[in-house]
């Protein structure tokens, strides 16, 4: 009866957060023994008029997946917001922006011409592009808009906690639903990981050399990584040092390097400046041609160093979406 | 000067350049350059930090997100620097930078790297008047505005944006 209420919402993302909840293996039966769960329309069946029904602050807590990118998801955040007393962004979509923010590299017609009529895998004559109105027999068919941008979820409402990750680690989970059953919550805003770096759990930080001084950049297909040896020694773009721990190094163990996926910490305004600032500068050059032949092998730095954070960024999105200088009004 | 300045354009627009120069370098020379009453724009807003390398990537983001147009960053000549690899690091960092601005599509020359000695008052001058008449040519820049709750807290969509190619001059 008195048992808090918990919700979960799928948005911008691949569903892999919520592959993360049943991750929790049998521990996901404590969970349903001591919450209600009354609302997660990926597991079971809830429609978003029983959201709606609800008072508003009935979820103890309201956890959302995936950025804000339709008029749909912007519209489900403000309900689960107006719903959930505590609310927080799950996964690297809901916290930074996620995959689904490197969207904000293109306008949003590019998104659409190239998913519907340009993929290789399309068969589309037509060139039909899905709209938000169109006029049938049977009468008027809606479908959310696409919007100009892909936002985090803290850009669209206000959002109480963060659980980082791509999907968020168990033990981080494990760790905000100890929360919610003691109710003893962190200061309002924070991210409910370490606020350390990533190396700080890395079982190779022993063989991180002093000074790490990369003459040669390597891609992972690229090379067959030594398993104990520091990947940054290596020469491959781990982005250990500037992502916060809380993964126990998944990645880095499954001799993956680290994508950056639990965001910056704390002290990092910009998660990409500061990666792509801390690679530059382990790297071996001072000629400008040396430094350029090293650059050159980071085919993808917007790619490489925003990969979960574009949206969050000081930037946000391409300018070629704002009419930028002269060509703008 | 202000008179070329003013000539140069008949639009209302003044190029805010915020310049990061280094303590022993270009800071000195920017000095020198006022001492012997070189006159540049009044456009810069010099910031001085101890080393080129002390400028974080984050600092030259966060100036075109508060409103800068461009970015000078001014350091000892290679092979100068006071803490002898400053200036190294902070090449490598704006090169890299410049390979994101590019695919962010920020104009090239709105971010600009010089190295200038401290006895090179005459350098400070050229270099800024340069890179003002650029940013001039270039015109404001207009950045997404940051989604905030509060600027469509309401479940609207995001204002209307211009699309690139209409509007004004």
């Amino acid at each position: 009866m008195s048992k808090p209420k918990v919700g979960f919402n799928w948005m911008a993302s691949c569903g892999g957060c919520e592959e993360a909840v049943v991750d929790l293996d049998e521990a996901i039966l404590d969970v349903v023994a001591a919450v209600d769960i009354c609302f997660w329309p990926c597991a079971m069946d809830f429609k978003k008029d029983d959201l709606r029904a609800m008072a508003d602050g009935e979820l103890a807590v309201g956890f959302v997946n995936g950025a804000v990118r339709t008029s749909e998801e912007e519209e489900m955040a403000h309900l689960m917001r107006q719903k959930s007393k505590v609310l927080i962004a799950f996964g690297s979509c809901s916290h930074t922006g996620g995959i689904p923010g490197l969207g904000n590299l293109f306008p949003k017609e590019a998104i659409l011409w190239n998913s519907f009529v340009e993929s290789p895998s399309t068969e589309n004559p037509d060139e039909t592009i899905p709209q938000p109105e169109t006029q049938r027999p049977e009468g008027l068919v809606t479908l959310p808009a696409l919007q100009d941008t892909a936002k985090a979820l803290d850009q669209v409402v206000e959002v109480d906690y963060y659980l980082p990750g791509c999907p968020p680690p168990v033990r981080l989970l494990k760790g905000a639903l100890e929360a919610i059953l003691t109710n003893q919550w962190p200061p309002k805003g924070s991210v409910l990981a370490p606020d350390v770096a990533q190396c700080q759990e890395c079982d190779r930080r022993e063989t991180k050399p002093e000074k790490l001084e990369l003459k040669e950049l390597k891609r992972p297909h690229e090379v067959i990584a030594d398993p104990e040896k520091c990947l940054l020694a290596q020469g491959l773009f781990c982005l250990g040092p500037v992502t916060r721990a809380g993964c126990d190094a998944a990645c880095i163990k499954g001799n993956m390097p680290c994508t950056g996926c639990l965001g910056p910490t704390s002290r990092v305004r910009d998660y990409g400046a500061k990666a792509l600032s801390g690679f530059a500068s382990i790297l071996d050059a001072k000629e400008e041609a040396e430094i350029d032949k090293l650059l050159d092998q980071i085919v993808d730095p917007e790619g490489t160093f925003y990969r979960y954070s574009l949206p969050t960024s000081m930037l946000h999105c391409n300018l070629a979406l704002t009419g930028n200088g002269k060509k703008g009004a | 000067m202000s008179n070329r300045l003013e000539s140069a354009s008949n639009q209302t627009f003044e190029p805010r350049i915020v310049a990061f120069f280094c303590n022993w370098c270009t800071y000195t020379a920017a000095d020198l350059t006022g001492i012997s009453r070189l006159l540049y724009a009044p456009n810069v807003r010099v910031i001085r930090v101890m080393c080129s390398g002390r400028i974080d990537p984050q600092f030259i983001l966060a100036a075109l997100r508060e409103g800068a147009d461009g970015v000078l960053i001014g350091g000892c000549h290679p092979g100068d620097c006071h803490y002898l690899e400053g200036n190294y690091k902070a090449l490598r960092r704006f090169k890299l930078l410049k390979r994101f601005l590019k695919r962010m599509g920020i104009e090239e020359e709105r971010v600009r790297l010089e190295w200038i000695a401290a006895s090179e008052g005459d350098k400070v001058q050229r270099v800024v008047n340069e890179m003002t008449e650029q940013v001039r040519k270039l015109g404001p820049l207009r950045l997404f505005p940051l989604p905030h709750p509060e600027t469509h807290g309401n479940g609207q969509q995001t204002p209307e944006l211009v699309a690139a190619g209409q509007g004004g001059n």
